[in-house]
């Protein structure tokens, strides 16, 4: 019987498994995750201004997975691409045909020096740090800024700039508190289309932006942060976006970029390199789109598709277009929505009630319909 | 413009790229290379002939050129600092 073995049980990772084996019934598919939690890292930023419990955002992987799909708890150390097996860091080996890559970024705080000073939502412990750090802020001048390019979620950011503004005018304080916003692009929003949607909503919110300012370090005395083009905000309170970086594995096995990241067929999801063998989704690659579950849910299908036709002995057909449907939460109860994919920008989308009610939906009915691959 | 091809010791293929976009790809490998490295950028995105020029000057470094390659625009960007 052939074996695919998938590298990760996030999003990307847990609907191919569920789809194989719902698929292919002569297979065996196995899952190996590090920790076996499931996490539904849109729920951070929830968890940040206190509005979703942190054990909402956790899951035992094993209660998603279909009855067939075997789950191993453990750390891939590498992939031997020759041999075909993947090792782990306690020397057990694990043969496959194919092999699935499915290992999410890791955020390395580290890579700004100065970033002890800075908060994130990035980890549950990170939310829960920025939740303490708002609910005890007297007002002053809040920054939100990035600290390196690609990083999971684009909009978060912008979103949270906007939620900062909904939360303490909720409060009745926001007049004491100042928000600037730093974006790293000439822009407010990284994608073109939706930026003036974005630049009106700070304008009317009176955030603040600063455009071209990609975070180079943090002075946590001066409380002061300093941007690669050389420019210098200060804040009270600064909500960094940490680095991100492929996990160290890929590297090791000779599979990622100088960033970590795999480079990846961004239609066939094939590993350069080793097309037919292995594939990778999701934050783990190189793909021109961005990190986020709303991309790797469509990328997932696409693998799972062309998987089972190498099992089943058929030419895989299934290419990824680049699709990504995902809100953005622009504060006070209202969202837009963003859907594209490589050919086309998203259309404009109004800011409304509707949307607000679907992200709020989709943050109640993820662990029912997303990784168990029914929607 | 300088026409004559320089050796990327980087090439981005941000090619369909809509969201985070070629500048955001440029940017990154701006901070994972070497000074003095030349990086090469390849977009569809017609925003990049603005953005990419803009930051590029603003951050000091050097936009060594761009090139018309038929479907596509490369850019050649020198880290300087």
């Amino acid at each position: 019987m052939k074996r695919v073995v998938i590298l990760g049980g996030g999003v990307g990772g847990t609907i191919v498994a569920n789809l194989l084996a719902r698929k292919v019934k002569d297979a065996h598919v196995t899952v190996v995750d590090r920790t076996g939690k499931h996490v539904y890292q849109p729920g951070f930023l929830y968890v940040a201004f206190g509005r979703m419990k942190p054990e909402r955002l956790v899951r035992d992987e094993r209660t998603l997975l279909h009855r067939r799909v075997k789950l191993v708890l453990g750390d891939a150390a590498r992939v031997d691409a020759k041999a075909k097996e993947v090792i782990l860091q306690d020397g057990d080996a694990i043969p496959y045909h194919y092999l699935v890559i499915a290992t999410g970024a890791e955020i390395v705080p580290d890579g700004i020096p100065g970033h002890q000073a800075a908060h994130q939502f990035y980890s549950i412990h990170g939310a829960l740090r920025l939740r303490e750090a708002l609910r005890s802020f007297p007002g002053g001048h809040i920054v939100v800024a990035i600290g390196g390019v690609p990083y999971k979620c684009p909009p978060a950011p912008a979103e949270a700039a906007c939620l900062l503004d909904y939360h303490f005018a909720k409060l009745g304080r926001r007049e004491k508190v100042r928000i600037h916003y730093l974006s790293p692009l000439g822009r407010v929003f990284p994608i073109e289309s939706f930026s003036p949607k974005v630049q009106e909503l700070f304008e009317r919110k009176g955030v603040k932006y600063t455009t071209f300012f990609n975070v180079e370090r943090v002075d946590p005395i001066a409380k002061v942060v300093h941007s690669l083009e050389g420019e210098s905000i200060p804040f009270d309170l600064l909500i960094l976006v940490p680095p991100h970086r492929g996990v160290a594995f890929a590297k090791a096995s000779g599979l990622a970029d100088a960033g970590g990241w795999i480079p990846t067929d961004k239609h066939t999801l094939e590993v350069k390199g080793h097309e037919g063998s292995i594939w990778a989704l999701g934050d783990a690659t190189d793909i021109p789109i961005s990190k986020s579950g709303a991309a790797a849910h469509f990328e997932a299908k696409v693998v799972a598709k062309n998987v089972a036709a190498r099992l089943r002995g058929q030419t895989p057909t299934a290419r990824y277009g680049g699709r990504v449907f995902c809100f953005f939460d622009a504060g006070f109860r209202r969202a837009s929505a963003l859907r594209f994919d490589y050919g086309h920008s998203p259309p404009p989308m109004a800011v409304s009630r509707r949307w607000y009610l679907g992200k709020m939906l989709m943050n109640r009915l993820y662990w029912t319909l997303i990784p168990k691959a029914r929607a | 413009m300088i026409q004559e091809s320089v050796a990327a010791a980087r090439i981005v293929d941000a090619r369909g790229s809509v969201c985070p976009g070629p500048l955001m790809a440029l940017i990154g490998a701006v901070r994972e290379q070497g000074v003095g490295d030349v990086i090469a950028v390849y977009s569809t995105d017609t925003g990049s002939r603005k953005d990419i020029p803009l930051w590029v000057q603003k951050a000091g470094h050097e936009l060594v050129g761009t090139y018309d390659r038929g479907g596509y625009t490369e850019f050649v960007v020198r880290k300087k600092r």
